[in-house]
């Protein structure tokens, strides 16, 4: 490993007021934020040019199931704020109740991808696969990549919660640093489902 | 770091459970107003304030922003900016009528 | 500046490294995967620099097409195989391939990695007094993303039906229905927008957080004002381009109709999709990365231009402050031009006058840019040493692809000149004469900081001479074939009574290209014989005044041997009343 040492890992620069992770992780929330938006502006797009939505009539509210979409929406919610209480933990100075915030955290994200799970099992099982017509598509698309950023940030915690825990004796401001980055991207990953589940789910 | 300083964060808990119950009930609030079958373009507009508000609350809350470093405010405005662009310009381009191409 | 030690590894070890002084580094780990800017920016650069000689020889290849259509082309033909050209006569989708493989390699595998990956990793840290980038591992990380997507790429040749072959802008519904490569092209685009997104953010984070102790912003060189600017283009423009792929993967693997409208016959049969979706989709997200990637290519060009000319002119850059807030205002109005690329969809007049206006407003920085530059010029002690002459020539040059790019950006005009050879002449100038001069003149001017060793500068003078020539040859006549109506990518020019007219050119074209690779030989000999055999130099060698020149040629670990200060302005040249021609900034009052 190089000995370079970099200033204001840990230390805020005494202009900007930040740490290099935190301005980092915002302008990777920046980019996501264009993401996204690019995945809105193509749905309104196809939606607008649609004669009819959903393509095969009816309601979203009837192709999709709204109770399961809001009790996910509620499992989103409360693996927020146990992430605001792992990182309240860790400025508190206590690695085990960090540890029990963080694992429920995680736990609740796998909450949700079980729900997906079913969710997508019983469209597939109906033969709705996302060709089937671009109400589907979109569902599949927007859930999909949602859903690929929440196996993101379950990695991220989970490393955290474990070998990533180790930095807590060395240098534990630095680890809250990153807790605090981590759950920026994991509000984030919120913050992108409070907009998908009404414009998918109940428009 | 957040406006509270380190240990103190315990004492300021608050603001976060309070936000934590808020997005609750938005969220039954809005999966409730659906129920309502309203017309398509306000039932668009209710669902979208509801969700702009419950997302103005996790970032300002959660994440902090709302005493967050002019940096990252600038940066956000920027991306902001352009995520409305990109949301507007593609379906105003697509949609306008009048072509002005001949049969359109 | 505060400098905490935080541990080496940083990955949580449970016991706290104590200095292990200087323990040399596995080969491995120094020069594969290492996390030292200076030697992932020669990775990037070396890597850009090959691209860029097997994206010409892809285009030196279609030449010959253009040149001789139908015509077998000797010994090499026959060594291509009979699929991509049968009987040695170039096949019209191995020509399409060519085209697109062409235009997609030297924009994402060439160019840009070259002037951000390679020129901005390795002098940015430098010129800002930093001992690396903000996260050093992270930008081990975007090289080795960016790698594999070059390698997936290339083997993007080998699927059956051939490489990516709907253009570089691969619209569908034609780039949907394509054979497999273009699924390979989609995937490599993937990894290397992540890989510029994440190195987009280390430039950004670096150049905010990491400058000098009396480095404010007015007082960065041009450079890095460019570099900056450059990365939030990066950042910002790329995720809708990497979503379109996304998009397109699922319409060529999962059957979805995104792109794909309702009712469409190929090959006199409807297609079975659910249809429903929007060519034009794929357009605005394409060009919305497009259009500021353009800006990309040429950017930290005029940044290393701006450094050039004021270290050879022996005074400061004419208009630094007008030059910072006209590329802050391009790299802003980059971000609302992009549907000029789309006047000939079927768009409103009141959108297409929007994207009109805007475009020309573009211009006026550009203008303001290169006069200022020009400026500079006024007055000077200029030295033509072999990086002036490259920076010379770009002013020219860059001002003809931007002239010609104003009938391009008008709406009626526009319906004639789209499509046609009129707009290639125009984009290669700003690229070809325009950015690979400047990056040409990077390379010169930095190689002895990269290296401790001088170029030759006899070759250096061969190598400008020879291209500058060619070049012109090559795009010049491209604007009169636009001109009589000749369209691009077209197979053969000669099924057109317009395109018989002009295809007398299309010798001269491919001739003059075919030389301009010859032109190249200077400088690859120059480029590896002055790496054993080049004049040794010392830290500052063309008496230039920014901070990367206080370091020794080369750098090592940390860059500095004692912690950098800035004292005042980037270009404090020819000051009167002192005794030498040059105040460094990084030297306190003598």
């Amino acid at each position: 490993m190089s000995e370079t040492v970099i200033p204001y890992m840990v230390k805020p620069h005494p202009v900007t007021g930040l740490p290099n992770g935190k301005l980092g992780i915002w302008l990777f929330l920046a980019s996501e934020v264009m993401l996204f938006g690019a995945l809105f502006s193509s749905y309104v797009l196809i939606r607008i040019g649609a004669p009819h939505w959903p393509p095969e009539g009816g309601l979203s509210s009837e192709v999709l199931n709204v109770p399961l979409g809001t009790f996910n929406t509620a499992v989103l919610i409360t693996s927020s704020i146990t992430m605001v209480l792992a990182w309240a933990s860790c400025k508190m100075g206590s690695l085990p109740r960090f540890k029990m915030w963080m694992g429920a955290t995680v736990f609740l994200a796998l909450v949700f991808l079980v729900v997906k799970y079913f969710e997508y099992s019983d469209k597939f099982h109906h033969d709705h696969f996302p060709s089937h017509d671009n109400f589907y598509a979109i569902y599949f698309l927007l859930t999909g990549l949602h859903g690929l950023h929440i196996v993101g940030g379950i990695i991220v915690n989970t490393f955290l919660l474990t070998w990533g825990s180790r930095m807590w004796k060395t240098d534990s401001e630095h680890f809250t640093n990153r807790v605090e980055n981590a759950g920026l991207y994991w509000h984030f990953v919120d913050l992108v489902w409070i907009f998908l589940f009404p414009s998918l789910y109940l428009l | 770091m957040d406006a509270a300083g380190h240990e103190d964060v315990g004492k300021h808990m608050g603001p976060y459970y309070a936000v934590f119950v808020a997005l609750l009930c938005l969220t039954a609030v809005t999966v409730g107003v659906s129920y309502l079958h309203l017309g398509r373009p306000l039932a668009i507009t209710v669902a979208l304030i509801i969700a702009s508000v419950k997302a103005g609350l996790v970032a300002a809350v959660f994440m902090h922003l709302i005493s967050e470093k002019k940096v990252i405010y600038a940066v956000l405005i920027l991306t902001a900016l352009f995520f409305a662009l990109l949301l507007a310009l593609p379906n105003l381009t697509t949609f306008e009528h009048h072509s002005g191409m001949p049969g359109t | 500046m505060s400098v905490e030690h935080h541990t080496a590894a940083g990955n949580g070890n449970g016991h706290a490294h104590a200095d292990h002084g200087h323990h040399e580094l596995p080969f491995w780990r120094k020069y594969i995967f290492s996390v030292d800017h200076k030697v992932i920016g020669i990775q990037y650069a070396v890597t850009a620099l090959v691209f860029l000689f097997f994206g010409f020889s892809l285009m030196m290849l279609l030449r010959w097409q253009l040149a001789y259509p139908g015509q077998p082309l000797p010994v090499i033909g026959k060594l291509l195989g009979e699929t991509a050209m049968p009987g040695g006569v170039m096949a019209p989708e191995f020509y399409n391939q060519l085209g697109a493989m062409h235009g997609t390699i030297m924009v994402f595998l060439g160019v840009v990695p070259l002037a951000v990956g390679g020129f901005g990793n390795f002098v940015v840290p430098l010129q800002i007094g930093a001992p690396d980038m903000a996260f050093p591992r992270l930008n081990m990380v975007s090289y080795w993303v960016f790698l594999p997507g070059c390698i997936l790429m290339l083997c993007s040749f080998l699927m059956p039906g051939g490489a990516a072959q709907s253009g570089w802008t691969s619209y569908p519904p034609l780039s949907d229905i394509a054979p497999s490569g273009q699924t390979v092209w989609c995937l490599a685009m993937v990894l290397i927008i992540t890989s510029s997104l994440l190195g987009s953010i280390n430039f950004i984070v670096t150049i905010v957080q990491l400058r000098a102790k009396g480095l404010s912003f007015w007082r960065l060189p041009f450079f890095v004002h460019a570099q900056l600017v450059t990365a939030f283009l990066l950042l910002l423009a790329f995720p809708p381009l990497e979503a379109a792929t996304v998009m397109q993967i699922m319409d060529r693997v999962a059957g979805t109709s995104f792109f794909l409208p309702s009712g469409l016959v190929v090959s006199g049969e409807q297609l079975k999709i659910a249809g429903g979706g929007s060519p034009l989709l794929w357009q605005h997200l394409f060009w919305f990365l497009a259009h500021p990637e353009v800006y990309v290519l040429i950017l930290p060009g005029m940044g290393i231009v701006a450094e050039v000319i004021a270290n050879n002119t022996r005074k400061p850059l004419w208009g630094y402050r007008l030059l910072v807030y006209s590329v802050i205002f391009i790299g802003f109005m980059s971000f609302v031009v992009w549907a000029h690329h789309m006047f000939m969809t079927g768009m409103g007049t009141t959108m297409s006058t929007f994207f009109q206006t805007t475009t020309m407003i573009i211009s006026i920085p550009s203008v303001v840019i290169l006069t200022c530059f020009i400026m500079s010029l006024y007055g000077g002690n200029i030295r033509f040493t072999s990086p002036m002459l490259f920076a010379t020539a770009f002013l020219p040059m860059f001002a003809i692809g931007g002239l010609t790019g104003l009938p391009l950006g008008l709406t009626a005009a526009d319906i004639y000149l789209h499509d046609t050879f009129y707009v290639i002449g125009h984009f290669h100038y700003v690229v070809a004469p325009g950015s690979l001069f400047a990056l040409f003149a990077g390379i010169y001017y930095w190689y002895p900081k990269a290296t401790g060793r001088q170029l030759s500068d006899k070759l250096g003078k061969l190598h400008f001479w020879l291209s500058f020539v060619a070049i012109n040859f090559v795009f010049m006549p491209m604007f009169f074939q636009g001109m009589a109506g000749l369209s691009r990518r077209l197979y053969d020019p000669t099924v057109y009574a317009h395109g018989r007219g002009v295809q007398a050119l299309n010798v001269v074209i491919s001739w003059s290209a075919w030389g301009l690779a010859i032109a190249q030989l200077p400088f690859i000999v120059n480029f590896f014989m002055s790496l054993r055999a080049g004049a040794r130099v010392a830290e500052n060698p063309w008496h230039s005044t920014t901070l990367e020149w206080a370091a020794p040629s080369p750098p090592g670990h940390g860059n500095f041997l004692t912690e950098p200060v800035v004292y005042r302005e980037p270009y404090e040249y020819s000051v009167p009343g002192k005794t030498k021609d040059y105040s460094p900034q990084f030297q306190a009052e003598a």
